[in-house]
Parts: C-alpha cells; structure tokens; sequence
C-alpha cells in the first residue's frame, strides 16, 4: 500500500492507503472522495480529476505528457502544481504525496 | 425482498446518469431516503470501458464501478439490484417491480438509458450474436472469443468501430457493416468517416458500407455468416452496434409526453409530476442545437444531468445547459468531440487527416459548433470556447492548422 495525504474541497485533509499500481485518480474514488468525477474513466480524454501535488514525492511522479499538459489547459484553476490524477501511478516512490482536489471548473 | 417500502427519492437506472444524480444529491446535503433500482446485478459502473479496457481484459472489473460497493451504504443509499421497473403510478407516486412490489417515492428519477436496438431479420436469436451496453453482454461475448475467427460488426457508429479495433487488437478477422454510405454518418462529417474507415482497412479491417444485413445464417443453432442481398460473409460471432432504444415504457404508459425519449424540460422535469429524467432517455431542448429537442448519449451528458436533477430537488433549481463532450478510443487514436455537430452547413478540416493529428470545424451560420479533433488535444481545449461562445471565424482562417484556435477567442 502507498500512503497519500489527500484536502478535499472543503479543506479538510485525510490520510489515504492506495494499491499500489492503482492511478491516484482512482485512488481517490476509492478512498471517498466522491468530487473527484473523473468522467473519462482515466483515458486522459477530459480533465475531471485535476488535483495539485505537493511534497518531495512529486518531484518522483510520472512525467507529464503533452495530452495531459493540453487538457489541463481547459481547467481555468491549472498551477505550476496541476496534474491529471488519472496519469499517475500508486508506487513506493511517491508515497507520502500530498494532494489537494483542485476547484470544479464550471 | 423490496416489498412495500417507501422512499423520499427513487432512482430508476444505475448507470451513469443515476449514479450522479444521487452523488449529487448527497453534496448538496441532500438528507432524505434514496433508494436507486437497477436492472443489472452490479452497483453503478462504467460503460465506456465494456468497448474498450474491459473488452481488451486491460481493467478488471472492480476498476469500472464509478465508485466502491461501500460508498452507497456509506452515503446511505439503498441499492435494489437485478430488479426492472415496470409501471409508475404518478398519482399514487409509485413504481412497480418486476417481482411485483411497489416503492413509494416523494420524487422518481427515471434514468434507465436505453436497450440495444435489436436485430429482427432471420437468425437474430442464433448464438454468437451478441450487443454491446452491459457488463453480461461482454463477458458473453468474452466467454466466445478463444473460439471465434471471423466477426461481424454490424453498424459502423462508435460502439461498432471501437469493438472491431479492439477485435483487431486480439487477432481476430473483422468486417464491418454500415447500411448507410459511409461510418460514423448520424454523428461526424464526412472527413472524420474517411478517416476511421481508412484507419480501420489499414487495420485489417473488411468495411462494407451501403449493406444492408438480411439475415443471419446458422448452423446447429450458432451463427455461420450473415448474408446481404446475394452476398454471403462467414462470421463465428456477430455484434450489432445499430444505436439503442430509449427504456420508458412504464413513463409513456403512466401518461408522460414522448416521443423517441421522455420530454424534459431544462430542469430535467417530465410532464408528470414529481417524475424527472436524465440521462439517454430524456429529450430536452438543448442549447448547443440550437434548442433543438433531442437525446445525447454521452457520459458528459448523463453526468452533467444528473447534477442538474439534483439541484432541483434540494432547492437550487438551475437549468441544463453543459457543453457536450465526448471521446472515442481505436488503435492509437483518440477523438475527442466538444459540441454538437447536428445541423452543421460548413465544416473545415484542420491539418492533413493522419495520426499526427487533425481536427474538423463544424459551422452553422458562420459560428462554430463543434469540432472532431483526433489525436489532436489542444484544438479541442481552444475550440471549447469558440462553441461555448458561438464564435464566427472565417473559415479560411480555420483552415490553417498553424494558427492555435486560441487566436480566435473572443476578447474579454
């Protein structure tokens, strides 16, 4: 298990164990996180599942591909520390990261 | 057993749309009774998925379910699965199931999708023809597939052309059949059905267009080919993709307006009181056709409904109007759509139809509509708004793909 450190909405922040191999994204849904929509299903075709990252684990994630980089575009909330939670993988090198769900785009 | 009991929402449809609906509902605070009846044995999961992760056995299924088995108890949500909802009294405000209880429910929120649209030539009922909307029909499918050699498609819309790819994809022969001119003719212009139908033939792929299928040929009671006029073709499994049919019949019958889906109106309400719809089966007027009054199959659309039912009922009523969105998966492609593309009097293809990217522009008046953009993600991003806002762009304009639709947003 990988352990993440996840604020919701509201700002409230829990402590989560994922499988590892598992996407963050579904982590999250896993986890109960119920704003995460994440509407595509983690094929990286929407942006519903934006989170920011945040902690010395997230200079260990998966690079950022261009697709990715292009969709967050859409998100009107994107920061230096946006990413699409469904591009990134549940393993022992990120544990300890920490997420914050970023706001609904409307 | 279900009998007798009551309910302060019923959901009827545990798919998309009424798994948002009650999510939604409980965000917003929502603390009433919610019970959601599915006609399938498992808690809400993903469609998309069944034509093409799950189809492929790269997901399992626990990692469709929109979320854990846990949530809805958690949530306090009662789920009454494998059971159908055959009648709705709206005066009595109930519903009846098929093993002959009622619910009682202060509102009904009906978002039970639609069926497949059946086969009804010769040989319909053989085995080996299978459709693609449930988790059962796959894993029957998947069940076949050690055995089976030659498939055929039948119906080149998105389920069809994602099932051949995947078919592809585990080495099996593939013929699609289209009984229109080209693929993909009900929802994307001409260079997007070019395109797949190249892509697919450079797959592998037999694409027959113009044909239609007259029957199904079988031996021992399991299908052998299927035949088009004097043509034979020999299949071992056949998947119809021929669209679905909106699932209301106990509405319709109960008294609710209809026609090819039950009528709402901007805040998801039918005709009858306390009864709403979202979702494959609710016509509203949608203002990206320009308040034309039609369905939109899409998870967008059944998601972004169910939050809009949601808000009426906790006392924040505001009216549908999402920007519809979609997305498609073959071979290593991925198209992804924004807007809607009916209607359309102009289009513009950006870049030289290939893998490396290209997108379609559909215009109506001189305003963009919509775009199909294929592996091509920041024209979809940029021309968001060109759709949202009903930007007029001239068309040679749009024609250059070195120009980013960004340079055509309108300025604030």
């Amino acid at each position: 298990m990988v352990g993440l450190v996840v604020t919701n909405r509201r700002g409230e922040e829990r402590a989560i164990d994922a499988a590892e191999g598992l996407s963050v994204m579904e982590a999250l849904r896993t986890g109960g996180f119920d704003e995460i929509e994440a509407l595509c299903g983690g094929s990286c075709a929407c942006a519903t599942c934006h989170i920011y990252v945040d902690g010395d684990a997230s200079a260990a994630l998966d690079p950022m591909s261009d697709d990715e980089n292009d969709l967050l575009d859409a998100s009107s909330h994107r920061t230096a520390r946006s990413r699409l939670s469904c591009q990134l993988t549940c393993a022992a090198k990120v544990a300890g990261l920490r997420i914050t769900l970023a706001p609904e785009d409307q | 057993m279900t009998r007798d009991l009551a309910f302060d929402v019923v959901v009827v449809g545990a798919g998309h749309a009424g798994a948002q609906s009650v999510i939604a509902l409980r965000q917003a605070g929502f603390a009433g009774t919610i019970a959601i009846v599915g006609d399938e044995p498992e808690p809400p999961y993903e469609r998309p998925p069944l034509s093409k992760d799950y189809f492929l056995g790269e997901k399992t299924f626990d990692r469709l379910l929109i979320r854990p088995a846990s949530f809805w108890e958690d949530r306090q949500v009662t789920l009454i699965l494998g059971r159908t909802v055959l009648a709705v009294d709206p005066d009595g405000r109930t519903a009846r199931l098929d093993d002959d209880s009622r619910l009682a429910y202060g509102d009904l929120i009906w978002a039970a999708g639609g069926a497949p649209r059946r086969l009804t030539c010769d040989g319909h009922d053989l085995k080996g023809v299978h459709y693609v909307r449930t988790r059962a029909d796959v894993d029957a499918m998947l069940d076949e597939m050690d055995a089976v050699e030659q498939v055929a498609v039948i119906g080149g819309g998105y389920i069809g052309l994602e099932a051949a790819s995947g078919l592809r994809k585990l080495g099996k022969s593939v013929t699609i059949f289209e009984a229109a001119d080209r693929l993909l003719s009900r929802v994307a212009g001409p260079p997007i059905s070019d395109f797949y139908a190249c892509v697919h033939r450079d797959h592998g792929v037999d694409v027959r267009t113009r044909l239609v299928i007259d029957g199904l040929v079988g031996e021992n009671g399991r299908v052998t080919a299927v035949r088009a006029g004097d043509e034979v073709f020999a299949a071992d499994m056949v998947i119809v993709g021929i669209g679905i049919v909106p699932a209301i019949a106990p509405l319709v019958a109960a008294g609710a307006r209809a026609d090819n889906g039950v009528w709402v109106d901007a805040f998801c309400a039918t005709s009858l009181p306390h009864v709403y719809a979202v979702g494959d089966c609710a016509a509203h007027e949608n203002v990206f056709a320009g308040g034309q009054r039609l369905r939109v199959e899409s998870v967008q659309n059944a998601n972004d409904m169910g939050s809009v039912v949601a808000a009426a009922l906790t006392g924040a009523p505001r009216p549908y109007g999402a920007t519809p969105w979609f997305w498609s998966n073959q071979y290593d492609l991925r198209l992804q759509t924004v807007g809607l593309s009916l209607g359309h009097d102009a289009l513009v293809v950006r870049g030289a139809p290939d893998v490396s990217g290209f997108s379609v522009v559909y215009l109506k008046e001189g305003r963009v509509i919509a775009l199909d953009c294929v592996n091509a993600v920041k024209d979809y991003v940029q021309g968001r708004k060109l759709v949202e806002q009903g930007v007029s762009v001239p068309i040679l304009s749009l024609a250059d793909a070195d120009t980013p639709l960004k340079a055509f947003w309108p300025t604030d």
